[in-house]
């Protein structure tokens, strides 16, 4: 069966998305909270050192903010290729 | 009114609600015992997810342990809440779509294989039941504590709690249980945080709280740097081990948070793809909750608990250190023989506190096992949360509701956890492989029969721990992330995985992860004890190897299927067909 033109597009713009949600993701995670914590810390925030912030809190913070952005961004993306339900 | 009366008010109040709900959603299918009928609004499955997957050691071990680890704690903080994002971005949307009722039946279809199928029960199981083990444990220890039982008494109460609502209301009763279980969890959680939040910082909010400034003017966790550095404990914001190991495990959690089953089943209870986004949105919203506030009460209790006892005398402790140091979780021996407590870095005693029956000079139980360092004080990382309303002289019926939340939370992950493991066993084995043609009232006896054996066998692991399962719970991540999670993530974006690479990625994955895991932690390969750190392979923990096993499991995925033909065009056509989002249907049978 050869695939409809219409869902390669769909596709490929997805794995745009999930690209750079998932550069994010590891940005304040693995970076920000540990490979560059060390650097941050030099810098606060409030009363946190802010490599230690970033460990404990902002990439959880991040982390929620990156799955309602994905949930939007896929809303849109269904409508604009006519897969959206209801 | 006191705490014993309180708590029996509040723990019975709570029960009688799961039971009235798990009454209320008796399921009557198959359908509707293994994926609720499909029907949960994502709000509400949210929540059962989040109840789910918040287990005892969430609620009552994690602050404890941040307490004691300081900056090393954050594996756990980001890697079980940073696995929500790979579980919404990569694997719910498409296995909701797919619309099997469980993880062994797309590996099977996906791989067009029997034997992927039953590598991917036994990869279920093996999770399952190590994870589960520990929670049962964690139930007995709860109800002990507070219904003032043996543990044992305690594991059989919460054998019998979990398996009524595991029996009559399948996966559809389990999730509305869940459902009330969040709430009574997640408020028993905040509320001490937040009173103590004002207590030490004057903010309401622990989260901003816990970067506050105290009543002198300096910030807390300066505050609590200062006193670690001056009794020679590394500085709390620092850590102490290795960034690759923290990069290893923090990885390894996450990707093991994505491929548990028990998670995973959760986004098959949904209508639509849309809704299988949104509920992972909720999920992780509603368990960040928790996980945002649990190091804010960790930097509260260690700085409290550091107040209170560092260079106090025994005598004038207050009332909870002694009730503690009598459940045998607190341990004090005088070394120096001046009467005060000496908290500083260093094992007080080698091992677990060993207590004689005699007592002190000053009182205190006598222990036979003090180590010759300079710290006298013992403290078991678990009572930190259950005694921190104590430490902070919060009224009784907050002590009482953490009591009820512990519970809820124990209760929750165990039916969740049990229920996977039924189904592994009576529909992926029995009706998959053993007996096809058996009836949908046939297989729900067979379900009900296999969660009744499953409670049971993790009921003697609750009560007879084997040394070796404390060891192996947190190891469970490692054993998801080794097997399951590259072969469903590859199923999906690799169209041209096949059966043989999949299959022996997942075999070679898991094993690896099993032999690391026994090597390191229970010395029965090779050695007669597990081996020290030192000859870890890269400096890699064994909570840290998922990382490392799962990482093999890619490269041997990958090249073996280009050595072997493609995957026949029909499963090609699966793949196309789940990465398109619309007319996912409901979750059906074959």
């Amino acid at each position: 069966m050869p695939i409809p033109e219409n869902a390669r597009k769909y596709w490929r713009e997805n794995i745009k998305y999930l690209t750079i949600l998932l550069i994010i993701w590891f940005a304040v995670s693995f970076g920000c909270g540990i490979l560059f914590k060390d650097f941050l810390n030099r810098y606060s925030l409030g009363g946190f050192k802010l490599g230690f912030w970033f460990a404990q809190q902002g990439s959880i913070y991040v982390f929620v903010i990156l799955i309602f952005v994905y949930i939007r961004l896929m809303n849109k993306l269904d409508k604009k290729y006519g897969y959206n339900e209801k | 009114m006191d705490v014993q009366i309180w708590t029996w008010l509040l723990v019975g109040l709570s029960f009688a609600l799961y039971f009235g709900i798990a009454i209320w959603a008796r399921a009557g299918s198959t359908k509707e015992f293994y994926v609720a009928g499909g029907g949960v609004s994502p709000l509400a499955n949210g929540m059962a997810t989040a109840a789910d997957w918040m287990s005892a050691a969430s609620f009552i071990s994690m602050a404890g342990i941040i307490s004691f680890a300081g900056y090393d704690g954050s594996v756990y903080l980001m890697g079980w809440t940073g696995g929500y994002v790979l579980l919404a971005l990569l694997l719910a949307p498409y296995l909701r779509k797919f619309g099997k009722f469980t993880v062994p039946d797309f590996i099977g279809d996906r791989y067009y294989s029997n034997t992927a199928r039953t590598v991917a029960v036994i990869c279920a199981l093996i999770v399952s039941f190590t994870y589960v083990a520990g929670q049962m444990r964690g139930v007995g220890i709860v109800f002990s504590q507070f219904l003032q039982v043996e543990i044992t008494t305690g594991v059989i109460i919460g054998m019998a709690v979990v398996l009524v609502f595991a029996f009559l209301g399948g996966m559809k009763g389990i999730t509305y249980t869940q459902v009330a279980q969040y709430c009574v969890l997640i408020f028993a959680f905040m509320v001490p945080a937040i009173f103590i939040s004002i207590q030490m910082t004057g903010n309401i909010i622990p989260q901003i709280g816990m970067g506050g400034r105290v009543e002198d003017g300096t910030y807390l966790l300066q505050k609590l740097d200062n006193l670690h550095t001056q009794l020679g404990f590394k500085e709390y914001t620092e850590g102490t081990k290795s960034t690759w190991d923290v990069f290893a495990i923090t990885l390894a959690l996450m990707a093991g948070t994505a491929g548990l089953p028990h998670v995973i089943v959760r986004f098959f209870t949904v209508p639509n793809v849309k809704d299988a986004r949104k509920s992972a949105g909720w999920a992780l919203l509603l368990i960040a909750i928790l996980y945002t506030t649990a190091p804010a009460v960790s930097v509260f209790a260690r700085t409290n608990l550091i107040e209170t006892v560092s260079n106090q005398e025994y005598a004038s402790l207050p009332e909870w250190f002694k009730n503690w140091e009598n459940m045998g979780l607190i341990a004090w021996s005088d070394k120096n023989e001046d009467g005060k407590v000496q908290y500083v870095n260093g094992e007080a005693t080698t091992g677990k506190p060993e207590f004689t029956d005699a007592r002190g000079a000053n009182g205190e139980r006598i222990i036979s096992n003090a180590s010759s360092e300079t710290n006298e004080l013992y403290v078991d990382r678990d009572i930190m949360v259950l005694a921190n309303p104590e430490i902070a002289q919060l009224p009784a019926w907050v002590i009482a509701l953490v009591a009820a939340g512990g519970l809820a939370a124990a209760l929750s992950t165990a039916a969740g956890l049990l229920l996977v493991i039924s189904t592994s066993v009576s529909h992926d084995l029995i009706k998959k492989q053993l007996k096809p043609d058996i009836s949908d009232k046939g297989e729900l006896l067979a379900a009900r029969i296999s969660i009744f054996v499953a409670v049971v066998v993790a009921g003697l692991f609750g009560i007879y721990p084997p040394g070796f399962v404390a060891a192996v719970v947190a190891l469970a991540f490692g054993l998801a992330a080794a097997s399951f999670f590259p072969a469903i993530v590859l199923g999906i974006f690799d169209k041209r995985m096949n059966r043989q690479g999949a299959i022996s990625g997942m075999i070679v994955g898991i094993i690896l992860m099993l032999f690391y895991m026994i090597r390191f932690k229970t010395g029965l390969i090779g050695v007669l004890d597990p081996l020290p750190p030192s000859e870890w392979w890269f400096g890699t923990s064994p909570e840290g190897f998922g990382t490392v096993a799962m990482t093999v499991n890619v490269v041997i995925s990958v090249i073996v299927s280009r050595l072997t033909p493609a995957p026949p065009e029909d499963v090609q056509d699966i793949v196309e067909n789940i990465r398109i989002p619309s007319g996912a249907g409901e979750a059906h049978d074959h």
